[in-house]
């Protein structure tokens, strides 16, 4: 038998700041046991109710998954653009408007080839300047094989590679001497390569565009790791043979600047600008005739575009979020007055109101957070399949799987509050009577 | 007899359990509520957004075709670019359609350009002007709703007359009448003839109203040389469209002088196209909004099952209490599942109520329509839940052991 | 100075309309160490005095001074305090945490005062080791029979070295002879210096004290010494 009476009062009682640092880690890892024990003893009920929490925030995470892989395609499409480079032609990228507002940018004069000529000799501040003409596919063959029909054809300058930040796997890119004289050489994309010359390297081989023979010149790097994207497969041909032989020289073409720095954007562009200006006789004061734009302000555009989508469905699958956390308060305060006893007790033995307010928010946090884990991992993977299901890549939104979670610790502390309160106000006398 | 009584009976023990726990109770109908509330509210929006979409692409006509270079609904860039490298659709390429078509009740070419119309000191800005024949208001849904429509022969001859839509009459002409009006349309001046009958907006876009109908040859002469045209062709009647297409397609072809196995240099769209594009769409935006808002409600289920499981093990004596004076498991199944549908079926009441309040302030916004239909199918999409969800907690009780349940403390 | 000190103490309830005195006018000191037992029929008030000696309940008026500290005005979180540090509580139905072994029953008082985990541990196994259950520390309550469970209860009163021990009705619940034996173990307590209080309605259970305290009516009937030899 011990001692009692002999020993000292002052056991475990030492300076009271220490003191009250221990007895709050003591009282954290006290409440989270006793929470993680009523979960175990109530194993359907917390089952249950986790499953509640757990489609809350699946329907969260999917919607945000499968978006997120959206908004990474068309990045990825327009990840061709740097954010150095800026386009110019005479249709704008992304058009929302009515009927009538079409006709506008129909009786802007043609960009053409000598402006893009022109565009390249003077833009002193460009570091690179293409130019590009885009035709619909046609017939591509080789001795191996067919490529797709969906393909294109793109008449371009050597400055488009870097300004399109084209990276060449294979041989060369094209020459002036090639553009100047109207050659029969191509490059082509990764997924025409695929198609044409499955076995070796095409460089020096022969391509057929409807009739036409070409020398291979280069082969492109595979943009990004798409696949069943239409991305890879086009051809590349000086601008001037693809406009004497499928078009004309007074043809409407694109025009793609490489600024050399994000320093030097703006001025680059503003350079461009007046030297088109200028060639166009637009009227000081009057409207740019032609447009101008980057993958950055296409994003800024479709995001725009969708913000009020996205805002709709995070709201939407919110509120399965809140009927689980309905459902956490209803089973939280049955669990409450079913364990009015043992509150009794821990209050007789000592515990403050805000013990039992911590050990009550705890286990509904827990609870919460438990399924909000298992949601996030469900909802990753539906999204992700629905992704595949699209052709899109696999992403996990990372910030939404964190926002998620703290949205569930928020659930929690929200519909856990009430029956802690009540549990922490029960009296005391009364609960250690309660059967 | 029996089974009436018994559910009679049920209702009632249903009716105490959920007073006994009010706040339990008011929880549980809460997340049903918040379940129903989400869901018919989203079935009332696509409803509403169908019937938005259907009366106005209604505008078009069903009975309409039109002939353009590019086909309303480009699906690829190598599309687009092969459609802009059509040939244009030319005025006299039209005027031999009108010619050869004999399933056509009208023929009317159309071009369009954007312009300010001006009046003394009101004017109007970004005005659809139209250059157009007799034949526009034999195809148009518009009727006169004062004046006359432009005759062939100012048609043919270009005279600088105008008929003016009706929100164009009405932003310039306040307090007069606008027929004789000299009007300045762009660059040019003509004269008011007639107003177009009130016609609304085609998909919420373009007002339909905010248009001014000149003289094909007026607007060659004044606004663009050479335009491409798009040629408006009106059935007989509904029912020969399909003919009335191949006729046109053929006449097309003849026209624009295609040999055999050339594919088509230009497009025939119709409001189809609109009604399975939109139904596409449609269709998906109504599954995922639907499915994501189901998921509400499976909560809102997934609540009832766990309290009926809690309910159901404290009054594990009142069900052994039960079984002992001779109740039979259904009595204790039907108990428990009536308690259940109760809970929701409340549930689904308060929430339709809450969405038709809702309804009632989204009504300023979008359109919605709330139907019967769904109302009808909201309530019986809570009974079911309350049923599905208070099953298993219901079978667990009455599968109880009555002598075990006696002992329950 | 007394360990306790009650200083005309009233304490009235309202239900409904009416008014309850439980306690009308009770005034009393207790030196350190001594056996008290309370007495008194059921309504006499004898739970009331319980609960403010436990610091459960506060006075509706007079004073209740616990070792030097005035008790009677605390907020709940210091009345939480003081019953942490200065009461152990035993109960008729023993209210141990039915999921949690004996070793986390009897550590809950510790951990609730801050005390450091590898102390807190030593601490509860020494109680039980005193009370004699040091080889079932890690049984849970329904795996022991009710003398077992009222050990441990009692280990979980001693565990933090309050100054009283309350025990209420604490053979209420066990037959006879486990009942002595658990008397048996309060006596022991009560040699070693400890502070006893035991509430009950049974003489013989009573007779163990040194001191009969007797209440009827909200009022002490009676405070003398346990007649010798009885």
């Amino acid at each position: 038998m011990s001692e009692p009476a002999d020993k000292p009062f002052a056991v475990g009682r030492g300076s009271s700041r220490a003191r009250s640092w221990r007895v709050f880690q003591a009282e954290l890892a006290e409440s989270f046991f006793m929470a993680f024990g009523a979960l175990v003893a109530h194993k359907l009920r917390s089952a249950l109710t986790l499953l509640g929490v757990l489609v809350g925030v699946f329907s969260i995470i999917v919607v945000m998954t499968a978006m997120r892989a959206m908004q990474h395609q068309i990045e990825s499409d327009l990840s061709s653009l740097s954010s150095q480079t800026f386009m110019v032609q005479k249709w704008p990228a992304v058009h929302f408007g009515g009927p009538g507002g079409e006709e506008k940018y129909r009786r802007r004069k043609d960009l053409t080839l000598p402006q893009g000529l022109a565009v390249m000799r003077k833009a002193t501040l460009a570091q690179a300047v293409g130019v590009e003409a885009q035709f619909p596919g046609g017939e591509m063959i080789s001795q191996y094989g067919k490529a797709p029909p969906n393909m294109t054809l793109q008449g371009e300058t050597p400055g488009s590679f870097a300004a399109q930040n084209w990276v060449l796997q294979d041989g060369r890119i094209l020459q002036d001497v090639e553009v100047e004289g109207a050659h029969d050489v191509c490059v082509l994309a990764a997924g025409l390569r695929k198609e044409l010359f499955p076995f070796g390297s095409p460089v020096g081989e022969k391509v057929k565009f409807n009739g036409i023979t070409f020398t291979v010149v280069g082969v492109l790097e595979p943009k990004g790791a798409m696949e069943g994207g239409n991305q890879d497969n086009f051809a590349i041909i000086p601008i001037t043979t693809a406009l004497n032989r499928y078009g004309n020289l007074q043809q409407n073409i694109t025009i793609a600047v490489l600024a050399p720095s994000r320093d030097q954007y703006e001025e680059t562009v503003d350079q461009v600008r007046g030297i088109l200006r200028t060639l166009r006789k637009v009227e000081p004061g009057a409207d740019d005739d032609f447009e101008i734009f980057s993958g950055e302000s296409i994003l800024s555009q479709i995001n725009a575009f969708t913000w009020a989508v996205r805002i709709g469905i995070t709201a939407i699958s919110s509120i399965a979020l809140l009927a689980a956390g309905i459902g956490i308060m209803n089973i939280m305060l049955v669990s409450v007055t079913e364990r009015t006893r043992e509150i009794g007790i821990r209050r007789a033995i000592g515990a403050k109101k805000r013990n039992i307010m911590a050990q009550f928010i705890m286990e509904a946090v827990m609870l919460c957070e438990l399924g909000g884990l298992l949601g996030v991992v469900v909802g990753i993977i539906a999204g992700n399949l629905a992704a595949h299901a699209m052709h899109l890549s696999a992403v996990i939104p990372f910030d939404w799987v964190f926002l998620g979670l703290f949205i569930c610790s928020l659930v929690g502390v929200v519909f856990g509050t009430y029956p802690a309160y009540k549990a922490a106000n029960l009296d005391p006398i009364e609960s250690l009577r309660y059967e | 007899m029996y089974l009436i009584r018994e559910i009679s009976e049920g209702l009632g023990i249903a009716w105490d359990a959920i007073r006994a726990n009010k706040l339990r109770s008011f929880l549980t109908t809460l997340g049903i509520v918040i379940g129903i509330v989400t869901v018919t509210l989203m079935a009332t929006a696509i409803n509403g957004l169908n019937g938005a979409f259907h009366k106005s692409v209604s505008v078009i006509g069903a009975d309409m075709l039109f002939v353009s270079r590019t086909s309303w609904f480009v699906n690829s860039q190598a599309e687009w670019l092969k459609s802009m490298r059509r040939r244009e659709i030319t005025l006299a390429q039209a005027r031999q359609l009108q010619r050869e078509l004999t399933l056509a009740q009208a023929v009317a070419p159309m071009v369009g350009i954007n312009q300010t119309v001006t009046y003394q000191n009101h004017s109007s800005s970004s005005v659809q002007i139209v250059g157009s024949t007799e034949e526009f208001i034999n195809t148009s849904g518009a009727g006169i709703a004062e004046g006359r429509f432009i005759s062939a022969g100012e048609a043919e001859g270009g005279r600088p007359v105008c008929v003016i839509g009706m929100d164009v009459a009405t932003n310039l002409f306040a307090f007069e009448s606008p027929l004789g009006k000299r009007i300045k349309v762009g660059p040019r001046v003509l004269e008011v003839i007639g107003v177009l009958g009130r016609q609304g907006s085609f998909l919420g876009l373009a007002s339909l109203d905010n248009q001014v109908v000149i003289p094909v040859q007026q607007f060659m002469i004044g606004y663009l040389r050479n335009p491409d045209f798009m040629i408006k062709i009106k059935a007989i009647a509904p029912d020969q469209l399909e003919e009335a297409k191949e006729e046109l397609r053929g006449a097309m072809r003849k026209i624009r002088h295609l040999a055999p196995g050339d594919p088509d240099d230009f497009a025939i769209n119709q409001q189809d196209m609109f009604v399975t594009m939109f139904n596409s769409v449609a269709g998906t935006i109504a599954a995922v909004g639907l499915l994501i808002t189901g998921l509400s409600l499976f909560v809102g289920g997934i609540g009832i099952m766990n309290i009926m499981f809690v309910s159901v093990a404290e009054r594990t004596r009142e069900i052994g209490v039960r079984k002992a004076i001779g109740a039979k498991r259904r009595t204790i199944l039907l108990q428990f599942l009536i308690e259940a549908a109760t809970i929701c079926l409340l549930g689904g009441l308060v929430g339709l109520g809450i969405t038709w309040v809702l309804t009632l302030g989204l009504k300023r916004v979008m359109p919605v329509n709330m139907s019967l239909g769904v109302m009808g199918l909201a309530l019986l999409v809570s009974l079911l839940t309350g049923v599905i969800s208070g099953f298993l907690p219901a079978w667990r009780a009455a599968r109880m052991n009555p002598v075990e349940a006696l002992r329950n403390e | 100075m007394s360990l306790i000190r009650l200083q005309n103490i009233r304490r009235q309830y309202t239900m409904g309309a009416e008014t309850i005195h439980a306690l009308r006018d009770v005034s009393l000191e207790i030196e350190r160490g001594e056996y008290v037992a309370i007495m008194g029929p059921s309504g006499s008030g004898k739970s009331t005095l319980m609960n403010l000696l436990g610091c459960l309940d506060t006075p509706s008026a007079g004073v209740y001074e616990l070792n030097g500290q005035n008790v009677s005005e605390m907020d709940d979180n210091q009345l939480a305090e003081i019953r942490n540090r200065e009461i152990g509580f035993v109960f008729q139905t023993f209210n141990l945490l039915p999921r949690s072994n004996a070793l986390r029953n009897v550590e809950l008082p510790l951990i609730y005062s801050g005390v450091d985990a590898d102390e807190r541990k030593q601490m509860a196994l020494d109680a039980l080791t005193s009370v004699g259950l040091g080889d079932r520390i890690h049984h849970k309550p329904n795996e022991m029979s009710g003398g077992q469970r009222q050990r441990v209860a009692i280990a979980r009163a001693l565990v933090n070295r309050p100054s009283i021990i309350l025990a209420d009705e604490p053979t209420g619940n066990l037959d006879s002879r486990t009942g002595e034996e658990i008397m048996a173990l309060l006596k022991a307590l009560s040699q070693k210096g400890n502070t006893i209080f035991v509430v009950t309605h049974e003489e013989e259970v009573a007779r163990h004290a040194r001191r009969i305290i007797r209440i009827r009516d909200g009022l002490i009937a009676s405070d003398e010494p346990t007649p010798p030899g009885s």
